[in-house]
């Protein structure tokens, strides 16, 4: 079993079809959903986690690919700039899967990109612009 | 025998003053003691970086060929409005000025992306920005339009002026409520999903000097990277606020009015700051050398973070209806640990000043102490104490009849 976390583009011509449910389907994967947006006439977006043997994840990814949907890893989706960081850790209590821990020996803000489930919340709450979505 | 601060300085000019940070300081008093800790310590430097309400620069941009006058006119830095009400050419930026197209809550919570504070970081960091101003047009100053662009080395003075900095210990903000609400302590979660505070703690300048015997009107600074001066008390500076057997204040109690010339600062201790659903702001960073003048300085010096408390503030209801209301006090000991209980509940707590900056500040402000590049000043003026008779006033609101208002 594997888990990749991925950001799905969707265009708009196929934001009425069942794409995920005959995905999960078709390569007996298990999914969970992170994020959803469906904002026509840009297309869908969808941050999932997708759950199954190695083999079956890949070509469920390639499947998505030959529909002319663009997957991105969702570790690359939200990024700490460094020098617009001051670490003072006002996103440390709000984010939700702990991607950003304050450490109490020199007080600095890391940013656990595995970690991170691209909820977005650090951005808004960031009074520094210290945290970028780049989707 | 007292020190006095000619004798700091000739030890400092000799290079044989012992120059610690206010960290450093309360390890050290807790090992040797007040006495002791007084003997061997000459001077000791505090730090504080955080959003500072109440900042913002004054410029006098030169006068134009022909000549404009933009007071009474309009006048925009990189499209945030500049107040031109003061002469020909000299305008003043508040850091929580807004662009004029900016939604603000419109759609809530706001973004606030740019405001004034923006401008002062970039205009600091020696950016060209925008000026663009209309005026009315006279005799003397005949031109009525002007767009160019700006920056620091062309302008004749650039003087950061913040007329209530550094406050002295700070409300810890939470939210009972059951919707996540925007504050300018920043995102509170609901149900005390979270407590945020905004003090350098052990580092804060106020708090290592709470009777204000040491800064006070004229006392030089590290003010945004560069040198300062405090200036005045800051606005809403109370003194009267309760205090512990420590004298440390338990509410927001002095704060600083603060001037420095903007040309000899540093973006990094000068940063644009954006609170969602609240507004721009500004990050600045402020540090304060105290003289050690006597064991009584020492001991002040020496509090920690479990001596400094702070109340905690409902943001959903008690502070924006001006209720006196707080749900209890916890120490910045609490606070730094990251969880503090309120009630049956563990809360996790976000910080708003950076402790890693304050403790920059503070080395960097003993480095510069310590090559004898910053000298000690007496205070012309001690700031109001709390025996000034100062009580912090709520807006006394009288209703204008309508026949007084249409006049």
């Amino acid at each position: 079993m594997i888990s990749r976390r991925v950001v799905l583009h969707f265009p708009s011509q196929l934001i009425d079809q069942p794409i995920l449910s005959n995905t999960v389907r078709r390569y007996n994967l298990d999914f969970n959903i992170l994020k959803a947006s469906i904002a026509p006439p840009e297309g869908g977006l969808l941050v999932v986690e997708l759950l199954g043997a190695q083999k079956d994840v890949q070509e469920a990814l390639s499947y998505l690919k030959g529909l002319k949907i663009e997957i991105q890893n969702l570790s690359r989706d939200i990024t700490m700039k460094d020098d617009a960081c001051v670490h003072c850790g006002v996103c440390v209590p709000l984010c939700p899967s702990e991607a950003l821990v304050v450490d109490h020996a020199d007080w600095h803000v890391e940013f656990i990109a595995d970690k991170c489930v691209a909820c977005e919340l650090c951005v808004k709450a960031c009074p520094f612009g210290a945290m970028e979505v780049r989707l | 025998m007292p020190r006095t601060i000619q004798e700091i300085n000739n030890k400092l000019k000799a290079g044989k003053a012992v120059v610690v940070t206010a960290e450093e300081m309360t390890g050290i008093v807790r090992k040797k003691g007040v006495e002791k800790a007084y003997q061997e310590v000459d001077v000791v430097t505090t730090g504080t970086f955080g959003p500072m309400c109440s900042s913002g620069m004054y410029l006098n941009v030169g006068h134009t060929k022909p000549r404009i006058k933009l007071g009474g006119g309009t006048c925009l830095l990189n499209g945030v409005p500049v107040y031109t009400g003061i002469a020909a050419v000299d305008i003043f930026l508040g850091a929580a000025q807004l662009p004029a197209d900016d939604p603000r809550n419109k759609i809530h919570p706001g973004e606030f992306r740019y405001g004034g504070g923006h401008v002062i970081e970039e205009f600091v960091s020696g950016k060209d920005i925008v000026l663009e101003a209309s005026a009315y047009g006279t005799d003397c100053y005949p031109r009525q339009e002007l767009k160019s662009w700006l920056n620091i080395k062309d302008v004749n003075e650039a003087v950061l002026f913040n007329v209530r900095n550094a406050y002295q210990n700070y409300n810890v903000a939470v939210n009972l409520s059951d919707k996540a609400i925007y504050t300018y302590l920043g995102i509170l979660k609901p149900k005390l999903g979270n407590a945020n505070y905004c003090s350098a703690g052990v580092l804060s300048p106020l708090l290592n000097d709470p009777l204000y015997r040491t800064i006070g009107i004229g006392t030089r600074i590290f003010l945004g990277g560069g040198v300062g001066f405090v200036s005045w008390q800051g606005t809403q500076h109370n003194p009267a606020a309760p205090r512990t057997e420590r004298e440390v204040p338990t509410r927001g109690a002095g704060t600083l009015c603060v001037i420095g010339d903007l040309k000899g600062m540093d973006a990094r201790y000068l940063r644009g700051v954006s609170m969602t659903g609240y507004g721009t702001s500004l990050g600045v960073g402020i540090g304060i050398p105290i003289p050690i003048l006597d064991e009584e300085m020492a001991f002040f010096t020496s509090v920690a973070d479990e001596d400094i408390l702070a109340p905690i503030v409902d943001y959903s209801e008690a502070y924006p209806q001006a209720k006196p209301d707080v749900l209890g006090e916890v120490s910045y000991k609490e606070l730094r640990d990251g969880k503090i209980k309120i009630g049956n509940k563990e809360v996790p707590t976000g910080a708003i000043s950076s402790l890693s900056q304050a403790r920059e500040i503070a080395q960097v402000l003993k480095e510069r102490i310590e090559k004898g590049e910053f000298l000690l000043t007496q205070p012309v003026e001690r700031l109001p104490g709390k025996e000034a008779g100062i009580t912090f006033k709520a807006f006394h609101e009288r209703p204008v009849e309508q026949s007084r208002r249409q006049r």
